[in-house]
């Protein structure tokens, strides 16, 4: 922790302030080092130099939403990871999904988790979906410098907004930009190298009203379609058992489907494909 | 020029523990004890805005009597430090020791350097995976830490309390029978003539750190639940004491693939798994070998 030496041992002031709800915020008063974005970079790109993440497909449901992601990390034309995880929870009705450089992603979903929960600890409430999605924002622009560079992470947030008046219709979707945003959208929404094809699968197989079973079904679909069109995006490999990572978040809380419930979706989906392979 | 009189170091000293003393005795106890199936927390209070008793990380929960401005600050304080421990490290590696001693450190700087010490004393407690296992640190106004024996009582008459809570509590009280007997402690003293006062549900703060869950374990119980535990109808208490059920934890917490808690996940699904090392080895431990406790 950034604090000069006090030989009393008691926690410097910056802990005791009345200060913000904020935990980003406050790292920049206490710890700027922790933060990703106020790193100097040397000159230059780095693109190429570290694995990237890729395809991430989010849909909203009756029950909220579902959000899926390939497990494939990619470094130039090489295969640097066939198990990365790019989805997470963020808090307890929240998920976040991330593509880009892998290393800047996950310290970005560590903070914004962090980030979540503080404020939910100092103010006994949890923050609305829409302040989430400005959080989110917020810590995307602050890497602008660094994915000009080449360093780019772009999230895509989904959540289940507890203020929603229509619970068949309070699954929402924020989708960012390297300038930060939010932009929501309607329906689904995809992100990374794969998500052209993901999209497009998407548009022709989504449809309001959806259920949560539906709609993985869907995603892995749509994960499948980007799998078979983008080099970067890993599809389910059935022979080392690594299927996507499906989570969902509905009024009861997130959850990520197990091992075993994924490689059910996954193996009807490529059963399904050797059939018909347009799907 | 006038004269400045000479007061001698224990005579500051007595004078400050004099006032914040008699600040902490003037308002109503807190009750913290370790039963069966965690941590429980009873505080009268008798705003539900204004807690008394919060959560600071996984397995830690902070509670305070005194003066509200003062161990709010130190509430934050502490959600800080835990979290940014949290962040540069792991979850697992917040621990409740680390927490007293900051608080510690800092109640004693205050007392020591300003004229006006902080009229609090505030316990921090971690849940362990036996009761055994739990910490239950007093940390009083002078920055003096104490490990209390899996029970202690705060604020107001806190010695009587502290003996009504001592003759009955056991470790491996249920949390019906933890409840009554804080309530029953709390309600000894205060009453006209010296009888036991009986204390409403909406005058109290109630709150658990649930041994059995994995991630944040820490709860409130209010309304319904609460009447129920009070007047001891079990069938229905038990069935609320966990409003969101999730699975126990079953072995030590493993570290997380991102800092958001355990419980986010669901149910622990990810043993098994083919996909590599990470999970392995979870599971098959009992209950109880969970946290490895730190040395005193």
């Amino acid at each position: 922790m950034a604090a000069a030496f006090d030989p009393s041992g008691r926690l410097p002031d910056v802990f005791l302030n009345v200060g913000t709800s904020s935990f980003t915020q406050f790292l920049s008063a206490a710890a700027p080092d922790l933060l990703p974005g106020r790193r100097p970079l040397p000159p230059g790109s780095a693109t190429g130099l570290v694995p990237h993440a890729t395809t991430i497909v989010t849909l909203t449901t009756t029950d909220g939403v579902v959000m899926a992601g390939d497990r494939r990390g990619t470094m130039g034309n090489l295969i640097s990871s066939r198990d990365m995880r790019k989805v997470h929870p963020a808090d307890a009705h929240s998920l976040v999904g991330f593509a880009g450089t892998a290393g800047i992603a996950m310290e970005l979903v560590r903070l914004f988790q962090v980030e979540l929960e503080h404020y939910e600890k100092i103010e006994g409430a949890m923050l609305s979906l829409d302040g989430k999605a400005n959080r989110l924002a917020a810590m995307v622009r602050s890497n602008l410098g660094a994915a000009m560079q080449g360093l780019a992470v772009i999230p895509i947030f989904a959540g289940f907004d507890l203020a929603a008046a229509d619970p068949t219709r309070a699954g929402r979707i924020f989708s960012f930009d390297v300038a930060g945003g939010p932009y929501e959208e309607v329906g689904y929404d995809g992100i990374g190298s794969g998500s052209l094809f993901a999209k497009s699968a998407l548009k022709k197989r989504y449809r309001p009203g959806m259920s949560t079973e539906e709609a993985i079904r869907v995603a892995v679909e749509a994960l499948y379609d980007a799998a078979d069109d983008d080099s970067a995006t890993g599809g389910p490999d059935l022979s080392r058992r690594i299927y996507p990572v499906v989570m969902t978040a509905t009024a009861e809380g997130t959850n990520r489907l197990s091992d075993a419930e994924a490689a059910t979706v996954a193996e009807a989906v490529v059963a399904a494909r050797l059939e018909n392979p347009g799907g | 020029m006038a004269m400045q009189f000479y007061a001698s170091p224990e005579q500051i000293m007595r004078d400050r523990s004099e006032l914040a003393r008699k600040g902490i005795a003037r308002g109503r106890s807190a009750v913290m004890l370790s039963y069966e199936g965690g941590v429980l927390f009873v505080a009268e209070n008798l705003s539900s805005a204004l807690h008394k008793v919060s959560e600071i990380y996984d397995r830690i929960a902070f509670a305070a009597v005194g003066r509200y401005n003062e161990f709010e600050n130190l509430r934050r304080a502490g959600v800080r430090m835990a979290d940014t421990t949290g962040l540069s490290f792991d979850r697992r590696d917040v621990t409740g020791r680390a927490l007293a001693n900051a608080y510690a450190q800092t109640l004693g700087a205050i007392f020591t350097e300003q004229s006006k010490p902080f009229e609090v004393e505030i316990c921090v407690a971690e849940v362990g995976g036996t009761p055994e296992d739990d910490e239950l640190y007093r940390i009083t106004y002078d920055g003096s830490v104490n490990d209390e024996p899996g029970r202690m009582a705060m604020g107001g008459q806190a010695e009587a309390v502290t003996g009504a809570l001592k003759a009955d509590h056991q470790l491996d009280m249920s949390l019906e029978a933890a409840v009554r007997l804080a309530v029953r402690a709390l309600g000894s003293v205060g009453g006209e003539g010296g009888a036991p006062r009986t204390i409403a549900a909406s005058q109290l703060e109630v709150a658990i750190l649930d041994r059995r869950r994995v991630g944040r374990t820490f709860r409130r119980i209010t309304g319904a639940p609460l009447t129920a535990l009070l007047n001891g109808s079990p069938a229905e208490a038990t069935g609320t004491e966990t409003p969101d059920p999730k699975l126990p934890a079953t072995g030590p917490d493993k570290p997380t693939e991102s800092a958001a808690s355990a419980d986010l996940e669901g149910p622990d699904k990810s043993t098994g798994s083919t996909t590599g090392g990470k999970d392995a080895g979870n599971g098959n431990d009992k209950p109880g070998q969970g946290k490895a406790k730190p040395a005193k």
